[in-house]
């Protein structure tokens, strides 16, 4: 029995070393013979007629290529899952920044000029900017309702629970839109030629996304559309389904100027006009017994989806999923809606759902604790999942998950119990104000339900002439560490050295669809792909007679190389199998939700100035079972990066709108946190495997964004003393609380007096 | 439309070699190093200095360079991140940023190992607060900070140990 | 990058004398340009409106900081690391090198100069309020020589100087006379770096037998224009400092500060907050500069 070596290292990043010489190539470093540049033209009100377009005089027009919604070749939509979304705003637009025009010319600067030089006149159309209008409805801007998509997830009977309960808890939750703000802005260049059709080079995470998209609004066959994923600088599901419509763009920009188009876009214009993290709004009510034993509940979520469909519905199916977080529900109701407003719209941001309900419930946990006069520990305690209880979609837990001890780790690696007493007798009498918060969550990895086999990935794993492995997948890498961690598993399965082992570039030309890198779902759900490809390159040359069983790594290459030589070609698939057993109902929204949940205790500390009402955070501890790690430096990567996101959601990132356009869009007004505003992020793993798994391992990329805001705004309600229901949490909203508090306490009549 | 105006001849020294490049003044060095030299190490993340991916060192100060009108380049000695590694062999703090988990995506790590040249050229031993605080001026979105302090924190121990 | 190139201009004649000599050949028409941090960001956003500019950078004469014995010159272009990391300024002046700290990060401090905040005038800048309780002076610079103004009359309104069109500031000059006293700086940014202030304040104290005998006050970000909160020092100067001073001068500041709704916070946020340091400057002074 051969023990793992490369599983479980630290190797190097595959393409590491370009990284740090400033080698790499982002898709702003790459020109092209004869290139010229793409810019868009975009509405300026939130909804209306487009009634007039007039070109400037003082521009050059005919140097210029102008497309509009007339020269699409298909269909004018951005495919996705519904085809509401236009390519290009034809006669009206829904929101501000909508694309109308795009124009090319091979000066960036006249072009820049050219943009300003287009007026349109519109014929303004009453908007809606809120959830709550959009719900009333005070208007009707899509659909028959404004709802694009809803849900309910109903376990046993809960308007039973409600006569029983000693404590009947009610609490309302909002968190705000959040930009991804990756640090390389989207970008893309387009090559068009009538024989081969398009290739499209970007910055994104699913090229079969973009192949989709651009065969529908091109009406082009498969094998006329080809995309190619360059270096990425981030992304975070900012470039999981935004990219096709950048792509469509300078696509349709090459087309009819017969010259590669590149589009990229400035950093404003990242931020007011792509998509952003849903808004939410979530009220929770809650039958609980005087031990603070949850009897049942009702949650009412929903999000802002922004002007179209988009991933609304999928975003919106997560969130519900975790609304009931990692408790048991004896009872419960969810009901969620996803539902329009005039604003661009939203999209993937990490998590996709789950960090906004996640915020709501263990904000409301600590409420019933409050309520019921329990710690925030006994609480949660007394209320988890046990191995063998069911979720609220009635998916069992089957894994040895012990939260209670996770849970006590925590506390224990956080200090949480003589901390909290600390900061109760010291509060008293000072200024900056202490407190300590937990946040107990899991993260499902991988497609809902049946999206896996939805999905039917494909990975493939090529012998080269040289013996050694590409590994071929669509997989993408933008910093988690796609392409070292495929390798490792293709080594470690094969018994190659890392060395021998790369990934292919994610050419849609080149690899098969093995999936969006979404969801989590890369090393567990690909990877395993990946192992059993590795196994399949194995039997292929041990069946043909080029490799006995025990092989040395020498041996290998030269049966590789020799296959190659004399065969042509060494290639293996492999095709993912729903696991047998796993029993998922879309309409009901009933099942097996996951094929794995990562669980986690987040513990923040902080203290609250009083001088300046700000929160520091002074020591986060980020604990989680994730099934194995399969590397270490990539996985603590991934928790410190997403719980720096999470700090951000909670106490910086707000987004300030005004008629559905973001008012803040530069790096100096829209807040992120800096190397001196975070604290030491202590990273802590536990491994309990996942036979769905590579390796065993869970996916984790999304999993740390979900814990840090409830866990933060938790402690800085334990440090106050008050409650704090809505996010991001702003100093000035924190001073606001505290006046009306003492208003309140001032203007109460002295006692005695009526 | 505006004729094209005049562009000069503006040298400097760039990686220890001597260039020179005709450019309007106003062009920003940023876009000089990139579009006129190929340097396209130096990236721009949001061109209001910000966020530090376009940090150059510019006579020995990191500078932003979307913030430079390259006739303020004029004479100066310029070192981007190309000219970090001598011919291919990486500097300690390079493999420590490897080593460390200093890079994830890698747009924001040139600015970063610019950032950590300056530092430590002004302190070879520097406290962990002092290292926040030099690279306060750089953003970055995937590791929360964490591995690049480390990675710096041993680019230190190793470039003082040569 | 919303500008292009080819609609500005931009010369550096090289000394001090032919920048003059050009803004008066054309008063108006020529914006100078030192460090560019404020400029080249307008710039790239396409909302620079002049189009000819004239640099200042690496002017000799404008570069350096002459220590005399009653002042301190700080020639208008030095950077904000030249000034943080001076001597003089450290020993005398640190809370213009505290400010000069938190003006945004390194590579900025390494380009951002004294002079050109100051001629941007924007109230939320980090060294103006302290250049207030310095009672800096400003010698400025035309072809028609050199006058001395009094920083406290500098802006005029917002964003706006009484620097003449061909007119340039050549120095700052501090008067050496405050290194007894208590120095209390803080900034209220919206992160711990690399932030425009919502609120700052900046302060200078002397007790003299267990009374206030001099206190200067002065505050950014609460007002079209830096301001020194002379009220407010009128209500402490020749009192001893207990909490109902401390209550009246919080009132004091609060009635002549003229704070707005932004993008960046709240007139009622900075309106507390202001009074909170203004607090805290008081406790400071009052233990004589022990606590923190």
């Amino acid at each position: 029995m051969k023990t793992e070596n490369i599983i479980g290292a630290s190797v190097p990043r595959k393409e590491g070393r370009d990284k740090v010489t400033g080698r790499s190539q982002y898709i702003d470093d790459m020109t092209l013979p004869g290139m010229i540049y793409g810019a868009t033209v975009r509405s300026t009100i939130p909804r209306g007629k487009i009634r007039n377009i007039t070109f400037g005089p003082e521009v050059e027009w005919k140097e210029f290529v102008v497309v509009s919604a007339k020269d699409i070749p298909g269909k004018n939509c951005v495919a996705l899952i519904s085809d509401d979304q236009p390519c290009l705003a034809d006669d009206v637009v829904n929101h501000p920044e909508e694309p109308i025009l795009l124009l090319a010319h091979p000066n960036r600067h006249v072009l820049r000029k050219a943009v300003e030089a287009v007026s349109i006149e519109y014929d303004p159309l009453p908007a809606l900017f809120t959830l709550e209008e959009s719900e009333q409805p005070k208007q009707i801007i899509w659909g028959t309702d404004n709802v694009f998509k809803h849900y309910l997830i109903e376990k046993g009977d809960v308007d039973t629970v409600w006569s029983n309960a000693d404590y009947i808890v009610e609490g309302e939750y909002t968190t705000g839109a959040q930009e991804q703000l990756y640090i390389e802005n989207n970008g893309v260049i387009a090559s068009f030629d009538p024989a081969n059709g398009i290739t499209l080079w970007g910055s994104l995470q699913c090229p079969y996304y973009v192949h989709k998209a651009l065969m529908k609004l091109f009406h082009l066959p498969e094998d006329k559309v080809r995309v190619v994923q360059t270096e990425t600088g981030g992304a975070f599901g900012g470039k999981e389904e935004y990219p096709s419509m950048i792509a469509g763009h300078a696509a349709l920009l090459a087309m009819k100027s017969g010259k590669p188009v590149k589009i990229i876009y400035d950093r404003m214009e990242d931020m007011t006009a792509t998509t952003k993290r849903h808004p939410s709004r979530t009220r929770h009510r809650t039958a609980v017994d005087r031990n603070g034993k949850i009897l049942g509940g009702e949650i009412d979520f929903a999000v802002d989806g922004g002007a179209y469909t988009t991933l609304s519905s999928v975003v919106l199916s997560r969130a519900t999923i975790h609304a009931g977080g990692p408790y048991y529900w004896p009872h419960v109701r969810i009901r969620a809606k996803a539902v329009a407003t005039n604003a661009p719209p939203h999209g993937a941001f990490r998590g996709f759902g789950a960090p906004q309900s996640l915020f709501a419930l263990e904000r409301h946990m600590d409420r019933i604790a409050a309520t019921v006069g329990i710690s925030p520990i006994e609480i949660r305690r007394r209320n988890f999942l046990k191995t063998g209880q069911a979720t609220t979609t009635d998916q069992i837990i089957h894994e040895p998950i012990d939260l209670d001890q996770l849970l006590e780790r925590g506390l224990t690696l956080a200090d949480y119990r003589e901390k909290k007493e600390r900061f109760r007798a010291e509060n008293e009498s000072v200024t900056h104000k202490k407190g300590i918060g937990i946040a107990t969550f899991l993260h499902g990895a991988g497609f809902t339900g049946s999206g896996e086999r939805y999905l039917a990935s494909i990975v493939g794993l090529e012998g080269l002439a040289d013996g050694r492995i590409r590994v071929l997948v669509s997989s993408t890498e933008f910093g988690q560490g796609t392409k070292t961690v495929l390798s490792q598993i293709a080594a470690e399965a094969l018994g190659l050295p890392y060395d021998d082992v790369e990934v292919a570039q994610a050419d849609t030309e080149r690899v098969p669809n093995s999936g969006p890198t979404v969801a989590s779902r890369t090393i567990m759900v690909v990877g395993k792909l990946v192992h059993s490809a590795a196994h399949g390159i194995q039997q292929t040359l041990v069946t043909a007679g080029y490799l006995r069983d025990g092989y040395t790594q020498e041996e290998f290459r030269e049966a590789c190389a020799k296959y190659v030589a004399e065969r042509g070609e060494l290639k293996s698939w492999a095709r993912y199998e729903a696991p047998p057993n796993i029993f998922w109902d879309d309409e009901k929204y009933r099942g097996e939700a996951y094929a794995a949940y990562a669980w986690a205790v987040y513990i923040a500390e902080v203290t609250v100035d009083l001088t300046t009402y700000g929160v520091t955070v002074d020591d986060f501890v980020a604990l989680q079972e994730v099934g194995r790690v399969l590397h270490p430096v990539l996985a603590r990567g991934q928790i410190t990066g997403g719980v720096a996101q999470g700090i951000g959601f909670a106490l910086y990132e707000k987004v300030i709108w005004q008629n559905g356009r973001m008012l803040n869009g530069q790096m100096t007004n829209y807040i992120m946190p800096t190397s001196a505003d975070l604290p030491p992020i202590r990273v802590y793993f536990e491994e309990l495997g996942n036979v769905h798994g590579a390796y065993g391992a869970k996916g984790i990329g999304e999993l740390p964004m979900d814990g840090p805001a409830p866990a933060i705004i938790n402690a800085v309600a334990d440090a106050l003393g008050t409650p704090f229901d809505s996010i991001p949490l702003l100093p000035e909203d924190i001073f606001e609380a505290m006046s009306s508090r003492s208003e309140r306490q001032t203007s109460r009549p002295p006692q005695g007096v009526r | 439309m505006t004729a094209p105006r005049a562009r000069s001849d503006i040298s400097f020294t760039v990686n220890g070699e001597a260039r020179t490049v005709s450019a309007q003044p106003m062009e920003r060095l940023l876009d000089v190093l990139r579009n006129h030299l190929g340097l396209t190490g130096a990236k721009e993340g949001c061109g209001e200095g910000e966020c530090g991916s376009c940090s150059v060192l510019m006579d020995g100060a990191l500078v932003n360079s979307c913030l430079v009108p390259v006739l303020q380049a004029q004479g100066a000695n310029l070192i981007t991140i190309e000219g970090v590694a001598q011919k291919d062999q990486l500097r300690p703090l390079q493999q420590a940023f490897l080593d460390c988990g200093g890079a994830q995506c890698g747009i924001c790590t040139p600015g970063f190992i610019m950032a950590t040249c300056h530092l430590l050229s002004k302190k070879p031993q520097p406290t962990l607060e002092e290292i926040r605080e030099g690279l306060s001026g750089n953003l970055c979105r995937c590791t929360g900070y964490a591995q690049i302090l480390e990675a710096v924190q041993e680019a230190a121990a190793r470039e003082s140990a040569r | 990058m919303r500008s292009d190139p080819n609609d500005y201009e931009l010369v550096a004649p090289g000394n001090l004398s032919a920048v003059v000599s050009l803004l008066a050949d054309q008063p108006g028409s020529w914006l100078p340009i030192a460090g560019g941090t404020d400029v080249m960001v307008q710039y790239a956003a396409g909302k620079l409106t002049a189009r000819k500019m004239v640099s200042l950078w690496n002017l000799p004469e404008l570069r350096q900081i002459e220590v005399a014995d009653s002042e301190l010159n700080i020639g208008a272009t030095c950077t904000y690391s030249q000034i943080r990391n001076h001597e003089v300024v450290k020993k005398e002046f640190p809370l213009l090198a505290s400010a000069a700290s938190w003006t945004g990060g390194i590579a900025n401090q390494n380009r951002g100069t004294l002079g050109g905040n100051i001629v941007n005038a924007s109230p939320a800048a980090d060294s103006l309020p302290a250049l207030l309780v310095y009672e800096a002076e400003l010698m400025l610079v035309s072809v028609r020589g050199e006058r001395r103004v009094p920083y406290v009359d500098f802006h005029t309104g917002y964003k706006k100087t009484l620097l003449a069109p061909d007119e340039l500031i050549r120095a700052i000059c501090l008067p050496r006379r405050t290194s007894g006293y208590v120095s209390y700086s803080r900034k209220v940014g919206a992160r711990n770096a690399q932030a425009i202030s919502k609120v700052c304040l900046a302060a200078l104290g002397q007790l003299s037998n267990g009374k206030v005998n001099d206190v200067r006050i002065a505050a950014g970000s609460v007002a079209p224009v830096p301001l020194r909160l002379s009220e407010t020092e009128g209500v402490v100067k020749g009192n001893t400092i207990d909490s109902a001073l401390i209550q009246h001068a919080k009132k004091a500041a609060a009635g002549e500060i003229r704070p707005i709704d932004d993008i960046r916070s709240t007139a009622a946020y900075r309106s507390a907050v202001l009074g909170n340091l203004v607090m805290e400057f008081l406790q400071k002074l009052a233990t004589g500069g022990q606590s923190a």
